[in-house]
């Protein structure tokens, strides 16, 4: 398997914008977005509350059509058609279905899409609960368990079909420091080992710096993106004051 | 001594105006500022702020303590002060004093962000909610998206979750039998009842079978056993999709390639549109029976007569096209509450709304849609 340098250099990126505008109705949050992020890489979409980041990750899954410009998520427009999901989603709450089972809410994805028995597919959805460290909670209810250990359910949900690419909604939200750096640990391994290019929505410091390779900072005020690279650098090097802010947990 | 000297006095604190030869005006506070103690005599402190002098100074140096509230009544008094022209100053004001001043003063003061909500009459709101019904009620975008969902799933029926479909059945048809049993029962009882103290008086008393068998199986029992469901699965649909999508499972099912059409909207369709019948038949047979239970006890009708009676006044299109409609019932209230609870926006207030307008809807749905159905009967002479 390439490490993720060496996938970069061979294949195009995995999420392309160009000149990208978001928003709801006629209201533009951010324009003139354009970024991209290459394969393997932890990617961080960094902004205080209200920044228009949420809503960036929003089009990024295809759930609200972009404004304008041009977005592309492996290679096509990230809009769900009639095929397979082409990435998971770990959303802010985990958004399990709860009138479902953790082995459930898992294996819902790979019942649709794939061809496997009933035997199979439990085997798969064990696995994938061993992987996130939920094994023996099969048959707990969404309602019967933890929000750390809800959003290691959705991660195995979202991983369920061995998508090339994650995203994950500010998942250290509501979490207690110690699950935190839990759930950052097993992003990190997770995108290391399945060579998956990680794409994290958040504004927690500790986060950036422990698991994401590179980032860029929206503002709403800005209307658009403020900085880009490695999180260190930005924190040492960024002659922005809003970034410096961010970085240096100060009020602007 | 040119300074002129008034005072008012509170409960545990005191102010007393100075005004001095210099045209500065003081009001020196002294003791506790409390708000429940000062609130109730602010208007003397107020008064002694008159007549307004050029300079005004608010002097605190003898305050002992300043609370939250008292501090926001000081600073109301000065800006109200300042606005009419006065250059006015707290001064004297230290230790924790001065901190709660620091603390509510901290802030510049900004106009609101937003205009407070303007007052609305009960005849506006009337006409409002009622606005709101008809926009409401002509939700096109997702008549469109239904039928684009429809048409797909027609082509590939195993895009619809039928799974669920018994789950749900149960819950719309089996947990709702006894109610529908009960008011079914009840309402035939009390047509009978009404009917028979009218049909006496004509020694027509056998007629009640007649009356009862025809209004229950036509209209009673179709209309009771509907607006049953549309309160019961009408109103558990919108709220459970309202919270799905307040908790973004919708969005979530979206992300896994699943359409919530085909997952959760059709399998309610297609379970209410199977049950809703069926509790229907219930109805108009317990209808009937207490219609029975009238003729024989208080009519002294026997219980042969009553059946036969029935029997020949009811025939089996009047049975079938009661039961019959409400299939359209069905489909109205399950696709309209589906509707209200997709397209619920916030948070518990969104599902509270999206659940009231769902049973709304759906009863006037039904009885719009009944009526249609008595007058397209009436027209091919059934």
């Amino acid at each position: 398997m390439p490490s993720g340098a060496e996938a970069a250099a061979v294949l195009p990126p995995i999420i392309a914008a160009d000149e990208l505008a978001i928003g709801y109705g006629e209201t533009v949050i951010l324009e003139r977005l354009s970024f991209t992020v290459p394969h393997g890489e932890v990617f961080a979409i960094l902004g205080g509350s209200g920044s228009g980041k949420s809503t960036l990750l929003r089009n990024l899954i295809g759930l609200d059509p972009p404004l304008g410009g041009r977005l592309e998520v492996d290679g096509a427009p990230p809009r769900q058609s009639d095929g397979p999901p082409r990435f998971g989603v770990l959303f802010q709450s985990g958004a399990l279905f709860g009138s479902m089972t953790l082995a459930q809410n898992v294996a819902l994805p790979l019942r649709k899409w794939t061809g496997l028995d009933a035997d199979a597919i439990d085997v798969v959805v064990r696995s994938k609960l061993r992987l996130v460290g939920l094994e023996g909670f099969e048959n707990h209810l969404p309602s019967e368990i933890s929000g750390g250990m809800k959003k290691r359910a959705g991660i195995a949900r979202a991983l369920a079909l061995d998508p090339p690419l994650l995203f994950l909604d500010e998942p250290s939200a509501g979490l207690d420091p110690v699950s935190s750096v839990e759930l950052d640990e097993l992003i990190s391994t997770l995108s290391r080992s399945l060579g998956m290019t990680t794409v994290i929505v958040t504004h927690e410091l500790a986060s950036i710096f422990a698991i994401a390779q590179s980032c860029i900072m929206v503002d709403r005020g800005a209307r658009g993106i403020i900085a880009r690279g490695a999180p260190g650098a930005l924190r040492d090097g960024s002659d922005d004051p809003r970034v410096r802010a961010f970085f240096n947990r100060k009020s602007v | 001594m040119t300074d002129r000297v008034s005072e008012a006095v509170g409960p545990g604190y005191r102010v007393e105006r100075v005004d001095g030869s210099d045209g500065v005006a003081a009001l020196r506070f002294a003791g506790e500022l409390r708000f429940r103690q000062c609130f109730q005599s602010w208007k003397g402190v107020r008064e002694l702020t008159q007549p307004a002098a050029s300079r005004m100074r608010l002097d605190l140096s003898r305050v002992d303590h300043l609370d939250g509230a008292a501090t926001a009544l000081l600073l109301e008094l000065k800006n109200e002060l300042a606005s009419a022209g006065a250059q006015t100053d707290i001064v004297g004001a230290d230790g924790p004093v001065r901190a709660m001043l620091e603390l509510y003063g901290a802030h510049a003061k900004r106009p609101s962000q937003k205009p407070p909500p303007v007052k609305i009459g009960i005849l506006d709101q009337i006409g409002r909610e009622t606005l709101e019904l008809v926009r409401e009620s002509n939700a096109l975008d997702f008549v469109g998206d239904v039928a684009v969902a429809g048409v797909r799933a027609l082509r590939r029926p195993s895009l619809v979750n039928w799974a669920d479909i018994p789950r749900l059945m149960e819950r719309a048809g089996a947990d709702g039998v006894p109610i529908v049993l009960m008011i079914g029962f009840l309402v035939g009882l009390v047509t009978a009842f009404q009917a028979a103290i009218q049909l006496q008086q004509f020694g027509a008393s056998i007629f009640v079978a007649d009356l009862v068998g025809l209004s229950m199986t036509r209209e009673l029992g179709p209309l009771m056993t509907a607006i049953i469901v549309a309160g019961r699965s009408g109103a558990a649909f919108s709220a459970e999709l309202g919270t799905m999508r307040v908790s973004e499972e919708i969005d979530a099912l979206r992300t896994l390639g699943l359409d919530p059409y085909h997952f959760l909207v059709f399998p309610r369709v297609i379970a209410l549109a199977l049950v809703l019948p069926l509790l229907t038949v219930f109805a108009d047979v317990v209808g009937i029976a207490g219609g029975l239970l009238v003729a024989t006890v208080k009519l002294d009708l026997t219980y042969n007569a009553y059946l036969a009676q029935t029997q020949q006044a009811v025939n089996l299109w009047d049975v079938f096209s009661g039961v019959a409609k409400t299939a359209v019932f069905a489909v109205n209230i399950a696709l309209i509450a589906c509707q209200r609870g997709l397209a619920t926006r916030g948070g518990a207030e969104g599902v509270g709304r999206a659940t009231t307008s769902a049973v709304v809807t759906s009863l006037f749905a039904i009885v719009l849609v009944d009526a249609i159905f008595t007058v397209l009967f009436n027209a091919f002479g059934r």
